[in-house]
C-alpha cells in the first residue's frame, strides 16, 4: 500500500507566504464567515418558513440541529475510533493467505 | 425496426473491443466517440419492451426503455465519456477497454427488461470492474481485486438464487415489483443490496476503490452502486426495511470517512453514505421519494466522478493518496482544487449546485409521509455530507498546513474533463427544469424557495462552524479503521490456520497411534495371517471331521425343536 507510492514531484520549500498565509486573512475569513452565520439565522426573521414538525418551529433550529449533530458525529467517531483505529499497514502486516508473504515478493 | 432497437449496451461493448484492437493513434477518437453513439442510440429508444427472444423457455426482453431506464443509461454514457475524456492519455488501453465494458454492463442492466438480463449484465459489470481494480497496478489492487471479484461473484450467486427461486415459484422473469413475503424476493434483495454496498458488505466498496488507478477510480464510483439502486427502484419500491438499512448506510459512511486518512477511501466512505440516501429514498417508495433517489443517483454520479478526479489528478501528479502526505496543494493546483470544491459543494447540496436540486426531493418525501424521525436524521446526515466530503475532503487535500508539494494542475484533458462534470453541476444546480422532465414521475416539487435556501444554508454553514470546532479532533492520522472485513481478512484466517493446526495434531496423533499399535498387535498379527502363521497352516482332516459332525448335530437339534410340544 504505502509502499507502492512513488513521489513524483520533489518537495520545495514554501513559495513566499500566499494571501491564504497571513494570519491577517485568515482572521478576515474567520470574522467573515462569523457574519455569514449570523446573517443566516437572521434571515428566518425575514423569510416565512412552513415548518412541518414541532421541533423545526423554534428559531434558528436547522442551525443548532447542524451543529449539534455535526459535534455528536465527530465525537461518536472518535469514540469509535479508540476501538476500531489501527496502523495503516495493519493489513500489510498480515498476510491474507498463508503463502501471502512468498507472494507478495514477485 | 431491428436498428432502432439495437441495444445500447452493445454499442458500448463494441467500442471497448475496438479501443483494445485499434490502433494507439484512433484509440482516442473511439474512446471519446463510443460514449456519444451510445447516448444517441439510448435517446433513440421508444419507451416500452423492444427486443425479445426465448431462452429456457422464457421471454427475454434485452431492451425494455422508459423514463427511470433511459435516465440512469444517459447518465451512464456520460459518466463513460468524462471518465474516458479524464484518462484519454493517462489510463493504459486495457484499462480503458475494461472501463468501457463494465460501463456496457450498467447499460445493459439499466434496459434489461427481465431478471435473466439483469442477472447476465450484472455479473458482466463485477467481471470487468474487477479488471478496472486490478489495473490499479499494485500489488494492494492484485489483492483488493482478489477480495472485490469474490464479494461480487458471492452476491452474484445469491442473485441467482433469488431469481431462479422467482422464476420457479411464480413462472415470469419479468422485472416488476416483488413483494417481501416470500423467501425468494429476500434473497433477490440481498443479491442486489451487496451491490449496493449494504451492511454489513460495506467495506467491499472502501477497500477496492481506492486502490483503483486515478482513471479506475473515477469508473468505479459511478456505476455498480447506481445500477444497485435502479434495481432497488424497479424491484423493491417502498420496501420499509430499505429505509432503515438506508439510514444506517448515510451514518455508517459519514463516521469512517471522518476516521479515514486516505483521500480517495474518504470519497468511497461518501458513496456509501450518498448511495443510503437513495436507498432510503426507495424505502419511503412515494412518487416523490423515488423520483428523488433517481434524481440524486444522476446527480451523485457526476460530482462524485468530479471529486475522484480531482482526487485522482492530485493523484496522479504527486503520486501520493494519504491526507497526512498531501495538504495545501490550492497553491500551485488552482483549477483542480475549485473543480473539487465545486463537487464538495454539490455533494452537500449547497444552493445553485445539482446536490440542492435532487438530494431535498428525498428529505421533502419523507417529510411529507410524517416520518419525523426519518426526516431528522436524513436532515442531520445532509450536515453530516458536508462534513465529511464537502469540506473535509478539499480542506485536508487543498489546504490545511502546508506538504511543500508544489504539483501543477494535471494534463489538458484530465483538466477538461473536470471542468465538464463542474459545468454539468453548476447547470442542473441553477435548472432544475432540465433534470425534472426526466424523472419517472411528474415533478411538482419548488426546489428555490426562500425557506428552503435560508434552512438549508444555516444547516451547512453550522456543520461548517462545527468542523472548525472541532478541527483539533480530527488530526490525521496514519490509520484504517477496522470494519466488517476484518472477520473474513484476520478472524477467518486465524481460524483457518487453528483449524489447520487441531487437523495436522490428529493426524500425528493417528500416526503414532498406528506406530504405538503396531508395537504391540504387530507379533499377533504376524503370528496368525503371514504365510508362516497360524490361519496359513494346514489342519488335519480329523479335526475338519469334528466339526462337521458338530455343526450337523446342531442342525438336526434345531430343526427339531418346533415340532416338540
Amino acid at each position: 500500500m504505502s509502499s507502492d507510492e512513488r513521489p513524483r514531484v520533489t518537495p520545495l520549500p514554501p513559495a513566499g507566504a500566499s494571501w491564504l498565509d497571513r494570519p491577517g486573512t485568515i482572521r478576515v475569513l474567520w470574522i467573515a464567515f462569523i457574519a455569514v452565520l449570523a446573517i443566516t439565522v437572521a434571515a428566518e426573521l425575514l423569510v416565512h418558513l412552513h415548518p412541518r414538525f414541532r421541533l423545526e418551529r423554534w428559531f434558528g433550529f436547522h442551525a443548532a440541529w447542524g451543529f449539534l449533530s455535526c459535534v455528536a458525529m465527530v465525537l461518536f467517531a472518535n469514540l469509535l475510533g479508540i476501538f476500531l483505529r489501527r496502523p495503516d499497514d495493519y493489513y500489510a502486516q498480515r498476510p491474507e493467505w498463508p503463502d501471502g508473504e512468498e507472494r507478495s515478493g514477485d | 425496426m431491428i436498428e432502432l432497437a439495437f441495444p445500447p449496451a452493445f454499442i458500448l461493448i463494441i467500442g471497448a473491443l475496438l479501443i483494445a484492437v485499434a490502433r494507439p493513434a484512433l484509440r482516442p477518437v473511439i474512446v471519446l466517440l463510443t460514449p456519444l453513439v451510445t447516448l444517441w442510440a439510448i435517446w433513440r429508444l421508444p419507451d416500452g419492451v423492444l427486443l425479445t427472444t426465448q431462452f429456457l423457455g422464457y421471454p427475454i426482453e434485452l431492451v425494455e426503455a422508459g423514463k427511470l431506464r433511459r435516465l440512469f443509461a444517459t447518465v451512464f454514457a456520460i459518466m463513460a465519456f468524462a471518465g474516458g475524456l479524464f484518462g484519454l492519455k493517462q489510463a493504459r488501453w486495457t484499462e480503458l477497454a475494461a472501463a468501457y465494458a463494465y460501463a456496457a454492463g450498467a447499460v445493459g442492466v439499466a434496459f434489461a427488461g427481465d431478471l435473466i438480463t439483469m442477472f447476465l449484465f450484472w455479473e458482466f459489470m463485477a467481471i470487468f470492474s474487477t479488471v478496472v481494480v486490478w489495473c490499479g497496478g499494485t500489488e494492494g489492487a492484485r489483492r483488493a481485486g482478489v477480495r472485490y471479484a469474490i464479494m461480487h461473484l458471492v452476491g452474484g450467486v445469491v442473485l441467482k438464487i433469488g431469481i431462479e427461486g422467482v422464476m420457479i415459484h411464480t413462472g415470469s422473469v419479468d422485472i416488476r415489483p416483488l413483494d417481501l413475503d416470500t423467501f425468494d424476493a429476500w434473497v433477490v434483495l440481498a443479491g442486489v443490496l451487496i451491490n449496493a454496498a449494504a451492511p454489513p458488505v460495506s467495506q467491499w466498496l472502501s477497500d477496492a476503490y481506492p486502490e483503483s488507478s486515478p482513471t479506475g477510480g473515477v469508473f468505479l464510483s459511478a456505476f455498480t452502486t447506481k445500477t444497485a439502486v435502479l434495481a432497488l427502484i424497479l424491484l423493491f419500491p417502498g420496501a420499509e426495511v430499505l429505509v432503515w438499512i438506508g439510514l444506517y448506510m448515510v451514518f455508517y459512511g459519514i463516521i469512517y470517512a471522518l476516521l479515514e486518512n486516505d483521500m480517495r477511501r474518504i470519497l468511497s466512505y461518501s458513496i456509501v453514505n450518498q448511495v443510503g440516501f437513495m436507498v432510503c429514498g426507495v424505502g419511503i417508495g412515494t412518487q416523490m421519494a423515488l423520483n428523488g433517489a433517481a434524481a440524486h443517483a444522476f446527480v451523485h454520479i457526476i460530482y462524485k466522478a468530479l471529486l475522484f478526479m480531482s482526487a485522482g489528478a492530485v493523484m496522479y501528479q504527486t503520486g501520493r493518496r494519504k491526507c497526512t502526505d498531501i495538504g495545501g496543494l490550492y497553491r500551485s493546483m488552482p483549477l483542480t482544487m475549485t473543480c473539487g470544491m465545486i463537487g464538495a459543494l454539490s455533494i452537500s447540496a449547497f444552493p445553485l449546485t445539482s446536490g440542492f436540486i435532487a438530494k431535498s426531493l428525498i428529505s421533502e418525501a419523507a417529510g411529507q409521509q410524517g416520518l419525523e424521525l426519518v426526516w431528522l436524521l436524513l436532515t442531520a446526515a445532509s450536515a453530516g455530507v458536508f462534513l465529511h466530503a464537502g469540506i473535509k475532503f478539499p480542506w485536508f487535500v487543498f489546504f490545511h498546513r502546508d506538504s511543500g508539494l508544489r504539483p501543477a494542475d494535471p494534463p489538458w484533458n484530465m483538466r477538461a474533463a473536470m471542468l465538464l462534470f463542474s459545468a454539468a453541476c453548476i447547470v442542473l444546480g441553477c435548472f432544475p427544469a432540465l433534470l425534472y422532465p426526466l424523472l419517472p414521475y411528474p415533478v411538482d416539487y419548488v426546489p428555490y424557495t426562500a425557506a428552503h435556501v435560508v434552512t438549508q444554508l444555516q444547516l451547512l454553514m453550522f456543520a461548517g462552524l462545527a468542523f472548525f470546532v472541532m478541527l483539533s479532533q480530527m488530526e490525521r492520522m496514519l490509520t484504517i479503521t477496522l470494519d466488517f472485513d476484518w472477520f473474513y481478512r484476520v478472524l477467518l484466517v486465524r481460524v483457518a490456520k487453528v483449524v489447520e493446526r487441531t487437523w495436522s495434531w490428529l493426524l500425528e496423533l493417528l500416526r503414532q497411534l498406528r506406530r504405538d499399535l503396531g508395537t504391540v498387535l504387530g507379533p499377533r498379527f504376524e503370528a496368525w495371517f503371514l504365510p508362516h502363521g497360524r490361519l496359513a497352516q494346514t489342519w488335519p482332516t480329523g479335526s475338519m471331521t469334528l466339526w462337521v459332525t458338530v455343526i450337523l448335530v446342531l442342525l438336526v437339534v434345531l430343526a427339531q425343536r418346533d415340532t416338540l410340544p
